[in-house]
């Protein structure tokens, strides 16, 4: 007999469909996003969705199951942290004040630049410690979970429109140097100077999934741990902790707290305004 | 609206002093959060929070990752982000920009309409940009109440406008009855 009644869904759809994504990706693959902030998660997964001419968010979770190419398209996606070389210029100029003159004391410098995307930052870092003399001491180890992405950023390669801002950032930054002697035009790209790269270290590492690889005297994670709920902010924030050697600096986005964080009272601030800290138990 | 609420403000062009203006005809003791994308260069000075600040009782800050969203708070987008929220707390993006935008007004409807669904109040004031049109439309579709600012008080009318054209409003204000309207949507339950 035909019963008319239809099934009364207990959960919004699209949370479901969410949570299924997550999980399917997860087991497929191994990427875990299942902690990832949720609206920020959604909105990218949204525009895959749209990019990949689907209509839901199930639709495109069939897709990256079966169609591994899909699933890099996605993990672009969710792994792109649109950046700018000298971000926050004010970051760079109290790093240059009140960081170098301890790195100075050090006969060797490992730095970590975790989550590095394209290798704005990374670069960014690379010039700053060339200008302080430091360079030649320094191992900069620029991670990210996505290989694609570390291609790029090895390629030092990027749109000429964009060197108005990043020159006066530079400038904002303290840079001391004409910011053009970094780089030679290429078409409507530049190439930043191979030797900026001699000391820099590329290599995929996954701060969800993987463990801590060294110890550094500093680590620059800025606007990474943004994208991730507090549960795994706190896991990661461990992660760095047992990363950093003892007084090491733990450098964070302008918006990012440590407020949250059970290692709160493990650092000190730096600085009043600078999302700097350095690591004092 | 229950305290579970929250409303979301966007403006551009003019938008300064047309949030001021809305900001200080609101009580401290608003039962809900505010969320607010106000459109401005990534190197604008951090003191727009104190400006929005200064003739209201709400306590107006700029948005800090993973903030908890507390009544009688305004939560400003930070220059070179985009804001979002989930219930009862806020989180930001480096995402590229929307509609040329980061803070985008979409892109923060958009999560408010998707978080807060009936529980939800979306108003958009002046400016010279169609952004919002879309994530007011989003805040309508999932139930919320939207407030355009009558255009012909706007400092600039293309982006109470273009709302208007994407997804008409529950009211079209002048700029003083916008916080009165909130204040009493607050008391309704």
């Amino acid at each position: 007999m035909a019963d008319d009644r239809q099934p009364v869904r207990r959960r919004d759809l699209e949370a479901v469909e969410i949570d299924l994504l997550a999980e399917g990706i997860y087991d497929a693959y191994g990427f875990d996003f299942r902690q990832y902030s949720r609206p920020s998660f959604r909105r990218r997964v949204w525009r895959r969705v749209e990019a990949e001419g689907l209509t839901s968010i199930s639709g495109l979770l069939e897709r990256v199951l079966h169609n591994p190419s899909a699933m890099q398209r996605l993990l672009s996606d969710l792994s792109v942290n649109v950046s700018a070389m000298f971000r926050d210029p004010g970051f760079f100029r109290v790093f240059r004040a009140k960081v170098v003159p301890q790195l100075r004391t050090y006969p060797f410098l490992r730095v970590w630049n975790a989550g590095c995307a394209t290798g704005e930052e990374t670069l960014s870092a690379a010039i700053l410690f060339k200008e302080e003399g430091l360079y030649d001491r320094t191992r900069i180890y620029a991670t990210d979970m996505n290989d694609a992405i570390l291609d790029q950023a090895r390629s030092r390669s990027y749109p000429i429109a964009k060197m108005q801002e990043y020159t006066a950032n530079y400038i904002q930054a303290g840079g001391t140097r004409s910011f053009s002697e970094y780089y030679v035009a290429d078409g409507d790209r530049v190439v930043f100077q191979p030797g900026l790269a001699e000391n820099i270290v590329f290599a995929q590492h996954n701060l969800v999934t993987d463990r801590s690889f060294n110890e550094f005297h500093v680590i620059m994670c800025r606007n990474v741990m943004i994208y991730f709920d507090r549960d795994l902010q706190e896991h990661v924030h461990k992660l760095l902790y047992e990363s950093l050697t003892p007084f090491g600096v733990l450098g964070l986005g302008s918006r990012e707290s440590l407020e949250f964080s059970g290692h709160r009272d493990a650092y000190e601030a730096m600085d009043d305004t600078e999302r700097l800290y350095r690591k004092i138990a | 609206m229950r305290p579970s609420g929250i409303i979301a403000i966007g403006a551009s062009w003019g938008g300064v002093h047309a949030v001021s203006a809305v900001l200080a005809g609101l009580p401290g003791d608003l039962p809900v959060p505010i969320v607010i994308a106000q459109h401005r260069g990534e190197e604008s000075p951090t003191g727009l929070a104190a400006t929005l600040g200064r003739r209201t009782a709400i306590r107006v800050v700029e948005a800090t990752d993973k903030d908890a969203s507390q009544p009688g708070h305004a939560y400003l987008a930070p220059p070179g982000y985009h804001l979002l929220v989930e219930q009862g707390s806020l989180s930001l993006s480096t995402g590229e920009p929307a509609r040329f935008s980061r803070p985008s007004i979409d892109v923060l409807f958009d999560s408010v309409a998707y978080a807060y669904g009936e529980e939800a109040v979306g108003v958009i004031l002046t400016g010279a940009s169609d952004d919002g049109a879309e994530g007011l439309e989003r805040i309508h579709r999932h139930g919320g109440i939207t407030v355009v600012q009558e255009p012909a008080t706007a400092a600039r009318r293309t982006m109470p406008d273009a709302a208007l054209a994407a997804s008409g409003a529950h009211r079209i204000l002048a700029l003083d009855e916008i916080a009165p309207f909130l204040v009493k949507v607050c008391e309704e339950d």
